[in-house]
């Protein structure tokens, strides 16, 4: 019975879609700059679980070279946020997205 | 069965073939990219007292990355399409890699000293902001979804770096943090949404996407594509309700880059906007106009009602460059009704080189005061006029024509914007020019705060020694402030730009 079943790219598209909105929920909610970091990481492997899908769909392959642009630049996004967010640690020891509250108006 | 196309994607590498490549028209890339490797050997060499040297050498790549730019603009009308018309070189990205490289130039001179004295990694420095300004130039040429993305990341990622400079001054830090994880937050929205641009066109080029989508059917995701790309983008130009995260990193990072990210990395989010609006999103106008429209709206409104409250000059100017960018998107709203083609690429144009001239002018004064003062409020300029009148009168050109006084250069350019919103003529755009027109003199009014302390009140702590302005923010003054007049003098200097079909002309094909 279960092989019967065939992964549509409806499914891909929904566990991006899924995976996308938990990482919006997980930057809203957690503090911690590197969980939220996480969690735009999260994003953007959803945005190239929809991408290959949808690439497969067409049998195109500009969606999944897409993927490699969006996996290059996000490995050079994490260098340089790991590098903003160790400075920060480093002079305030365990500083949440709250305590970062020294520019307003 | 979903995998059925997967065999032609093999077959697809197999049919590759490499490209012709035009090297005349990729030669102010080509250029930037060699004083980059150039800048960035010449600085592991260079002993700590020659550094100031770098700043002379990327101020020269800028100037030879201007030549070719000079040389394809004289020599043809016609457009170099390279990569199956996914990079372009026409009218249009020409002129636009003209200012972003002058913004660059003039940049150089700003920061020059900042660095200089405060000791920050002069050499680094310079390679990230050319790096940056390598995807800004990029952004200019690009026609396909992932070129325009991998432009915006190059432009963005050493801009975090640059936010962040001063790195033992916590707000240094948290102005960096906070662009970051705003900026890579809103790359991700931006990308989400074109991958369904992508999924529901089939191409990632720009005008097959714009051929693809048909007005009055579009499919839902094809609408929550839209709406995620606009929101992506309106990140990185700092629109209204997305822009909670200019005021505090313009405050924080060190003044050279508050005006380099106001200024170049703004206009470079303009201008992948104006690309992807004209181009690929023009169909979907009745998605994309109201978007713009709100969004145009509350950014001049919010930007210029919270620049009133502001007593740090700094962040007045960061949300006076908020504000900017509502009036700059005002022209985009109207495109695609009546005439209204190229009359709007010639506003936002015009306005981007303008606002660069005096947006400039404007930080290269506050860093010369600051020098001084060692002071962010607006306080701090009282008396400028007494002990360096010089200054008192930039700033009052600076200040005038950002208010969109004649006959200043602001003022040709607010003149533009609206000419271009009035002729579309529907209710929708004279509701849009009157809100504009409430806010110029709503804006008027902080402009003017800081004039007041110019030239009526007494210097805060009675020092009244004259200001030594270093040679290089001299000329960086010299160069905004001809611009700003001039332009607002002889406007036909750029009015002539009208001559940008090629972009429109893509459109029609």
């Amino acid at each position: 019975m279960l092989a019967a079943i065939e992964p549509t790219t409806t499914w891909y598209l929904l566990l991006g879609a899924v995976l996308f909105g938990l990482g919006s929920v997980g930057l809203l909610v957690r503090r911690n700059p590197l969980v939220m970091f996480m969690s735009i990481e999260l994003m953007l492997n959803a945005v190239n679980i929809s991408f290959v899908a949808l690439a497969v769909r067409f049998g195109d392959i500009s969606g999944q070279t897409a993927v490699f642009f969006v996996m290059v630049v996000a490995a050079a996004e994490v260098v340089v946020g790991l590098g903003i967010i160790v400075s920060i640690m480093r002079r305030r020891p365990g500083a949440t997205a709250d305590d970062l509250a020294e520019l307003k108006g | 069965m979903i995998f059925a196309g997967s065999q032609s994607v093999i077959a697809q590498i197999n049919q590759w073939v490499a490209p012709t490549i035009d090297w005349h028209a990729l030669a102010p890339e080509l250029v930037l990219i060699v004083g980059i490797n150039l800048v960035l050997f010449i600085d592991l060499s260079l002993g700590a007292a020659k550094k100031w040297a770098m700043a002379t050498l990327t101020g020269l790549v800028f100037l030879a990355a201007f030549i070719p730019v000079v040389t394809l603009a004289v020599i043809g009308d016609a457009s170099r399409e390279m990569f199956d018309g996914r990079y372009v070189v026409d009218g249009y990205s020409l002129i636009l890699k003209a200012i972003f490289l002058l913004a660059a130039y003039v940049l150089v001179l700003m920061s020059q000293n900042e660095l200089e004295e405060g000791g920050y990694y002069q050499g680094e420095f310079y390679v990230l902001m050319m790096c940056s300004v390598l995807g800004m130039v990029m952004m200019t040429s690009a026609r396909d979804l992932i070129a325009i993305f991998v432009a915006l990341e190059l432009l963005s990622i050493p801009a975090y770096m640059m936010a962040a400079w001063r790195k033992r001054d916590s707000r240094s830090n948290e102005a960096g943090v906070k662009y970051y994880l705003l900026g890579v937050f809103a790359s991700a929205v931006l990308l989400y949404g074109m991958s369904f641009l992508y999924g529901t066109t089939g191409s990632t080029k720009l005008t097959d996407i714009g051929a693809s989508l048909v007005d009055g059917d579009l499919l839902g995701l094809q609408v929550l594509a839209v709406v995620f790309v606009l929101g992506g983008l309106a990140f990185k130009i700092s629109a209204v309700p997305f822009h909670s995260w200019a005021p505090d990193t313009y405050e924080g990072a060190p003044t050279p880059v508050t005006a380099f990210l106001s200024v170049a990395s703004k206009a470079a989010g303009f201008v992948a906007l104006m690309s992807i609006v004209m181009l690929a999103l023009a169909p979907a106008n009745s998605v994309v106009r109201p978007m713009l429209w709100v969004l145009a709206a509350l950014t001049m409104t919010v930007g210029n009602v919270m620049a009133l409250r502001q007593t740090n000059i700094v962040r007045m100017l960061a949300y006076s460059s908020v504000s900017q960018g509502g009036f700059i998107l005002m022209p985009l709203v109207v495109i695609g009704t009546g005439n209204a083609g190229d009359s709007v690429l010639r506003a936002v144009i015009v306005y981007l080189l303008i606002y660069a001239f005096m947006n400039l002018g404007a930080f290269s004064i506050v860093i010369a005061v600051a020098r001084r003062t060692r002071s962010g409020e607006i306080t701090s300029f009282g008396g400028l006029f007494g002990y360096a009148p010089g200054l008192a009168v930039l700033m009052t050109i600076f200040m005038a024509s950002l208010a969109g006084i004649p006959p200043l250069g602001g003022w040709i350019a607010k003149f533009n914007v609206f000419k271009t919103v009035l002729d579309a003529g529907d209710t929708a755009a004279y509701v849009l020019a009157l809100i504009g027109a409430v806010n110029t003199v709503i804006a008027a009014a902080y402009y003017m705060r800081v004039l007041r302390q110019v030239w009526m009140a007494p210097a805060p702590d009675g020092d009244v020694s004259p200001i030594k302005v270093p040679s290089s923010i001299q000329a960086a003054l010299a160069i905004t402030a001809v611009g700003t007049v001039l332009l607002g003098v002889l406007p036909g200097l750029v009015l002539r730009f009208g001559d940008i079909t090629d972009l429109t002309g893509a459109l029609a094909r």
